[in-house]
């Protein structure tokens, strides 16, 4: 049988061929929590006496939501994580290294892996070719603690994209433009998978920008084929080893195909309160801004933050528009530091804060005021996303952000912020 | 199992940041607190106002967002018999299963803020009681009914020690 790229990842793990539907225990290679779901899930473990970790260098806890800790009850939290990760050999992932999505592409999500992760937007490392997907505290425990979970074997909805970006257009306005075509719950319950000659060339901080989001529309992971770009970025990483080749068969059976050419592809913006809320740029354009916001596990990668340094360089935020920006791991951080862009961020006005998640999850680093409009590169805008029931959340690209923090109100970011100012 | 309460009904879209918001990230390690703020984005009378045995009643995709299974875990601890939806989300879907908390597939429209309603789980049954109307769910898959008859996830590995799906 001819097997879709979650069916063969799903196969190979049972050691038989799986169909759409069915259900299936199966073994896990990677989990990981983070500082908002791990101490549940490590509680969940003490009432079974399970403590502890079958695979423990690819069991992760990340301390990233709440990093540097604003409360003692999250340095609690923390205490919790370093205390289960000293007692049973797993990896702590402290405060300063960044978002758990970002740090598990660089440094442990392989092609062929199934991955757990208690946070919804781990199907990020489904970019790598990995059956990445978020579930709940008890589900990641009980991975930790056996090496198993249960999964649904997903039907697949396939995207296939052709054409190139128009400038100024990025992975980001495709995601967004695709979850406002098929709706915040029009994949519930499928992979998605992304193939076509514009996938093909796409680097892997755009794959990974799109798998992001698939759980937007419902989708239980992003998948793309591995290719040269993905043993490329594996051997940037220093893992090269862990490459293999694997995509899915010539034949395989979707539930659907989707096909978007980039061509005539706009800016997209998703205005509140909810993600599949988008329209082109323009329609949004004149909206007064309070709040711009560069960084999260969507766009917060060096690739991002050099399109934004590259807008930014030169000017100045509006002064009515505070621009925050941080870095979505350790690695970025330094990169940017050494490109010299984290001096163009602070001369246009930005605070470029440590890594971490706490703005977009609205825990601490960026909560907004009542009634107050930010532009944000990162994955929600539900009502209350950031920390405030009565602010409004727009989410775009790195690119019209930026432009964004210019001109203190939503432009499109072709109308001459393209243009090098430094 | 038979369950009775009162409707409180929701829209569509209802997310794990209307049931357990962002703001209150501290509290996730002190549910019962925690609990006393669920769904208050989305109705702030709801925690205060419901009654031990009452349904959470909404539209389409329920509990989209985020994977944080306290959204769940609170819902049920506030004493919501079931959280009965047009749709739900996937990750919040199983994580009710796994807390313990029936999630029902149902034909909300009709429901009307208020109405009383009488649940029977075995029969896939919604009775409205101040309508007068049976409103039928399909059943759950087995696999799923097994880690709810077991009372949850934790309670069926106390069981069995492993998975017996």
């Amino acid at each position: 049988m001819a097997s879709t790229l979650a069916e063969k990842i799903i196969a190979e793990h049972v050691g038989r061929e799986v169909e759409p539907g069915e259900i299936v225990v199966t073994g896990v290679d990677v989990t990981a929590l983070q500082d908002g779901t791990g101490p549940l899930a490590l509680q969940q473990l003490e009432e079974l006496d399970m403590v502890r970790a079958v695979n423990p260098g690819k069991t992760i806890l990340f301390m990233d939501h709440a990093a540097p800790s604003p409360r003692k009850e999250l340095s609690n939290a923390h205490q919790v994580l370093r205390s289960f990760a000293r007692a049973t050999g797993a990896v702590a992932s402290d405060i300063n290294e960044g978002v758990c999505h970002q740090r598990l592409v660089e440094s442990y999500a392989s092609p062929g892996d199934i991955l757990i992760g208690a946070d919804s937007h781990t199907c990020t490392s489904g970019a790598l070719a990995a059956f990445a997907t978020g579930m709940g505290s008890t589900d990641v425990a009980i991975g930790i603690a056996t090496g198993k979970t249960w999964i649904k074997v997903p039907e697949t909805l396939r995207v296939v994209v052709s054409g190139g970006f128009a400038r100024g257009v990025y992975a980001k306005d495709l995601m967004l433009h695709l979850i406002g075509e098929i709706g915040a719950d029009g994949a519930t319950y499928m992979a998605l998978e992304f193939t076509g000659p514009a996938v093909e060339r796409m680097t892997m901080s755009e794959r990974f920008t799109l798998a992001n989001m698939a759980v937007e529309a419902g989708g239980k992971t992003g998948l793309f084929a591995s290719d040269d770009t993905t043993r490329a970025y594996l051997e940037e990483q220093g893992r090269g080893e862990a490459y293999r080749r694997l995509g899915p068969d010539q034949d395989a059976d979707y539930a659907l195909t989707m096909e978007i050419d980039l061509e005539g592809l706009e800016p997209t913006v998703s205005a509140p309160h909810t993600v599949d809320n988008t329209m082109n740029v323009a329609a949004a354009a004149g909206k007064q801004v309070q709040q711009v916001f560069i960084g999260t596990c969507t766009n917060g990668r060096i690739e991002d933050l050099r399109i934004a340094a590259s807008i930014l360089r030169g000017r100045k935020r509006h002064p009515h528009t505070r621009l925050i920006v941080t870095p979505a791991s350790r690695s970025v951080y330094l990169q940017a530091a050494e490109e010299g862009l984290l001096k163009d961020f602070v001369e246009a006005g930005a605070i470029v804060t440590g890594t971490g998640c706490g703005a977009c999850v609205g825990v601490h680093g960026g909560v907004l005021g009542d009634g107050e409009v930010c532009v944000a590169t990162q994955n929600r805008n539900f009502h209350g996303r950031m920390g405030n029931v009565k602010g409004f959340i727009y989410l775009a690209s790195p690119a019209t952000a930026a432009a964004t923090a210019i001109a203190g109100e939503i432009v499109d970011p072709r109308e001459g912020y393209l243009e090098s100012q430094g | 199992m038979s369950l009775k309460g009162k409707a409180w009904k929701f829209g569509d879209s209802i997310s794990t940041d209307h049931i357990a918001p962002g703001r209150y990230f501290h509290l996730r390690t002190n549910l019962p607190e925690l609990a006393k703020h669920v769904l208050e984005d989305a109705d702030e009378d709801f925690a205060a106002g419901m009654e031990p045995g009452d349904f959470v009643v909404a539209g389409r995709n329920f509990g989209l967002g985020s994977s944080r299974e306290h959204a769940p875990r609170i819902i049920k601890l506030a004493g919501t018999s079931a959280v009965l939806a047009q749709s739900f989300a996937r990750i919040f879907f199983r994580n009710a299963i796994n807390v313990g908390l029936p999630v029902l597939e149902v034909d909300t429209s009709g429901i009307e803020p208020g109405d009383q309603l009488e649940v029977d789980l075995q029969a896939g049954e919604v009775r409205n009681i101040t309508q007068g109307e049976t409103l039928t769910f399909a059943p759950l898959p087995p696999v799923m009914v097994k880690i709810l008859g077991d009372g949850g996830l934790v309670e069926h590995f106390k069981k069995y020690g492993d998975f017996n799906l």
